[in-house]
């Protein structure tokens, strides 16, 4: 079976632009990869039928020879259909997508940011507490006179207080630039 | 009886598919509508379960759709796994259905637009039986298109902003999976020339060892991202919670299993000479440990349990990766158990989030006192999962450990060592999660939620008062009763585990001699 050159160089063509704009985080770019990418494999599959004579006998020579193979565009008839009715959806989707957040672009999910922000949350409040014990806490061996005070989450307890007015919490400032 | 059989066949895929259309028609009454829904479900359920003693007894049937004898025409194949499945695919599916239009009928906020779930519900399930019928492998396409299609719709249900989002996520990455699909399919054609899995079985095995590995691994990298593989299972934590809890409950129960079910069949049937046994063992292990270390770092209970749902894959994995009937017999019992149970906790957990108000273990707490049944629901599936004994998690994973022993290989042994590890893993997220949400107090509480600080103080009074105690919320008697139905179910796993073991053994001893499969199919001479 030949196949013609320029055929399978635009189903290759057709595979790479899809993937390379399926990758991209726009919606839309997303849409056209994936029209792309359904066309390259449903021309992939006709290709698979090979070149020849429609598969039509007139009653009495009932020879194959020299004739295409039938079952590759009965199957890619489905695919077309099921490529159409996907692209459909995921138009209708990308269009409700836009009306709600107005952005063409895939949106973060919030609960996995929250897991993320909460490891990040937690590991620095580590880390604050070990600088805490070691060095310039209270039960340091030597404490440094005129440190700030710090709470248990290791913020300093005037700036705690002092939230509400803004003149205590200059003053907390003052104290630091001092030491 | 023998002649009723071929008969049955095709009625699993038929009657859901006219049921979704009189369902369309229905769409203004709604209570007509869900008449029809579960009266089409349960005579599917009582169909396959006809078909499965029926097969068990009389070996496989195939019918010929439209007339047309293999290999030309298509085929519709059921054997003792696809009717297996099928029986534990409609009992799931009915339930949920029941348990879906309970909670639609005491839900005012209206995210559940009642008359596009039943006809997409019944489509999905034509899709998922299509799917375990198929002899071909074009029809096993459609058989995933359909139920994938449906599963956009159900997803997505309602379209707010964040299941669109996790919609997006899903559709695009099943589209990719079932464009390597399509195109493993094109490819198999033009060097075999046929879709019949059966011809497929004796054809592909003539081809050169390079090509039969392009086209092994193209059918199972599709497949792979259906059935959630690491590293293709990236897609699933992150849009199954979202979707309303009736559908992630059949979604995490069937649509992964369905890839399960499709890589049993490629590597049983389709490539039972050339295998890829270290690197899908390789697979399942990191599918097991990473899946579960996922569900460790999370604070919600739907995405703890789709994390420990991938994660669970590995084990069904484990089993067909083996290759042998043991492994096999092990990795078909363990999909059932997995099926019944996955779902039975989720429903659970959407009788949870109705309860409590959320699922996320930050502000649940007190529900062991204040809904003690509801408790007691989640927390049989939840020990079964992580493989307590007696329960059938325990009965299923002994049986792959002892296939992986049987092995004598440090590859199968190190698989032993990976699964107990998440297995005991699993029991660490599972005791976190029930001691936060059931058993602490729910002023202790990350982020309180006042109404349940609330009601427990109230229930703490009148029990010091000695009065009698009744919840303000309540969960619909019959979304109660579908959930009790499945765990139910789960026990009966373990209960009739022998007969069950013996026929899933049966089921795998027909996978493991492709030839029955050929000469069934194809006819005596088998070409």
């Amino acid at each position: 079976m030949t196949l013609p050159f320029i055929m399978v160089l635009a189903m290759g063509v057709l595979f790479a632009s899809g993937i390379y704009l399926m990758l991209e985080r726009s919606l839309t770019r997303v849409l056209l990869g994936f029209i792309l990418l359904g066309n390259g494999v449903n021309l992939l599959i006709i290709l698979t039928a090979g070149t020849g004579n429609p598969p039509l006998t007139d009653g009495e020579n009932l020879s194959t020879e020299g004739m295409s193979d039938p079952l590759p565009q009965a199957l890619i008839l489905t695919a077309i259909v099921i490529t159409f009715a996907v692209t459909a959806f995921l138009l209708a989707m990308i269009y409700r997508s836009w009306r709600l957040v107005r952005a063409d672009s895939l949106q973060d999910d919030t609960a996995d940011l929250q897991v993320a922000i909460t490891k990040m949350i937690d590991s620095e409040a580590e880390a604050s507490t070990d600088y805490d014990d070691t060095e310039f806490g209270d039960e340091a061996e030597s404490p440094i006179t005129g440190a700030i005070d710090l709470d248990d989450d290791g913020t300093p307890k005037e700036r705690d207080a002092g939230e509400d007015s803004s003149e205590e919490g200059s003053k907390g400032t003052t104290m630091e630039e001092k030491k | 009886m023998i002649d009723l059989l071929p008969v049955l066949v095709p009625l699993p895929v038929l009657l859901p598919l006219i049921g979704a259309g009189l369902a369309l028609v229905l769409s203004k009454h709604s209570r007509a509508q869900n008449i029809v829904s579960i009266l089409i479900l349960s005579a599917v359920m009582v169909i396959s379960l006809v078909m499965l003693f029926g097969i068990d007894a009389n070996g496989p049937q195939v019918v010929a759709i439209g007339g047309w004898e293999p290999p030309a025409g298509i085929v519709l194949v059921a054997d003792r796994l696809s009717s297996l499945m099928l029986v534990v695919s409609s009992l799931v599916t009915l339930c949920v259905l029941i348990y879906a239009l309970s909670q639609d009928a005491n839900d005012d906020s209206n995210e559940t637009p009642i008359s596009v779930f039943n006809p997409s519900y019944l489509v999905l399930c034509a899709g998922v039986a299509n799917a375990f019928l198929a002899g071909d492998l074009f029809n096993l396409y459609v058989g995933f298109e359909m139920f994938l299609v449906a599963s956009y719709v159900l997803l997505t249900l309602g379209a707010t902003a964040e299941r669109i989002r996790a919609g997006v996520t899903y559709v695009v990455v099943s589209l990719v999976s079932s464009v390597i699909f399509l195109a493993a399919i094109g490819v198999i054609y033009s060097a075999t020339g046929t879709v019949n899995i059966a011809q497929l079985s004796e054809r592909l095995s003539e081809l050169p060892p390079d090509v039969q590995m392009i086209l092994h691994v193209l059918l199972l990298i599709g497949f792979g991202i259906k059935a959630a593989i690491f590293p293709l299972s990236f897609w699933l934590p992150d849009s199954y919670p979202t979707a309303p809890a009736p559908v992630t409950a059949v979604f995490a129960g069937l649509l992964t299993k369905v890839g399960i079910y499709a890589i049993i069949r490629t590597e049983t049937l389709l490539f039972a000479e050339s295998s890829l046994r270290v690197p899908l063992l390789i697979a399942a292990a990191l599918t097991m440990v990473v899946g579960i270390l996922g569900a460790i770092a999370q604070s919600e209970i739907k995405r703890i349990v789709s994390f420990t749902l991938v994660s669970h894959i590995g084990y069904m994995l484990f089993g067909v990766a083996l290759g042998t009937t043991v492994g096999l017999s092990a990795a078909i019992y363990y999909t059932v158990h997995h099926i019944i149970v996955q779902t039975a906790l989720f429903l659970a957990i959407g009788m949870v989030e109705m309860r409590g108000g959320s699922t996320s273990t930050r502000s649940l707490g007190g529900l062991m006192v204040l809904s003690p049944a509801l408790s007691i629901i989640f927390f049989i599936p939840a020990l079964n999962l992580s493989g307590i004994p007696p329960f059938s998690g325990f009965i299923g994973k002994v049986a792959l450990f002892a296939a992986g022993f049987a092995d004598h290989d440090w590859l199968a042994v190190s698989l032993i060592v990976a699964g107990t590890v998440t297995s005991l893993l699993t029991l660490y997220v599972i005791g976190r999660t029930f001691n936060l949400a059931f058993w602490r107090d729910p002023a202790d509480a990350e982020e309180p939620n006042e109404e349940l600080v609330a009601e427990f103080a109230e229930r703490k009074k009148a029990k010091l008062a000695g009065k009698p105690w009744k919840s303000q919320i309540g969960v619909p008697g019959s979304m109660f009763a579908a959930t009790t139905v499945v765990v139910v179910a789960s026990i009966i796993l373990t209960v009739f585990a022998g007969p069950l073991w013996d026929l899933s053994d049966r089921a795998a001893g027909n996978l493991q001699s492709p030839v029955n499969y050929v000469t069934d199919v194809l006819g005596g001479d088998g070409s």
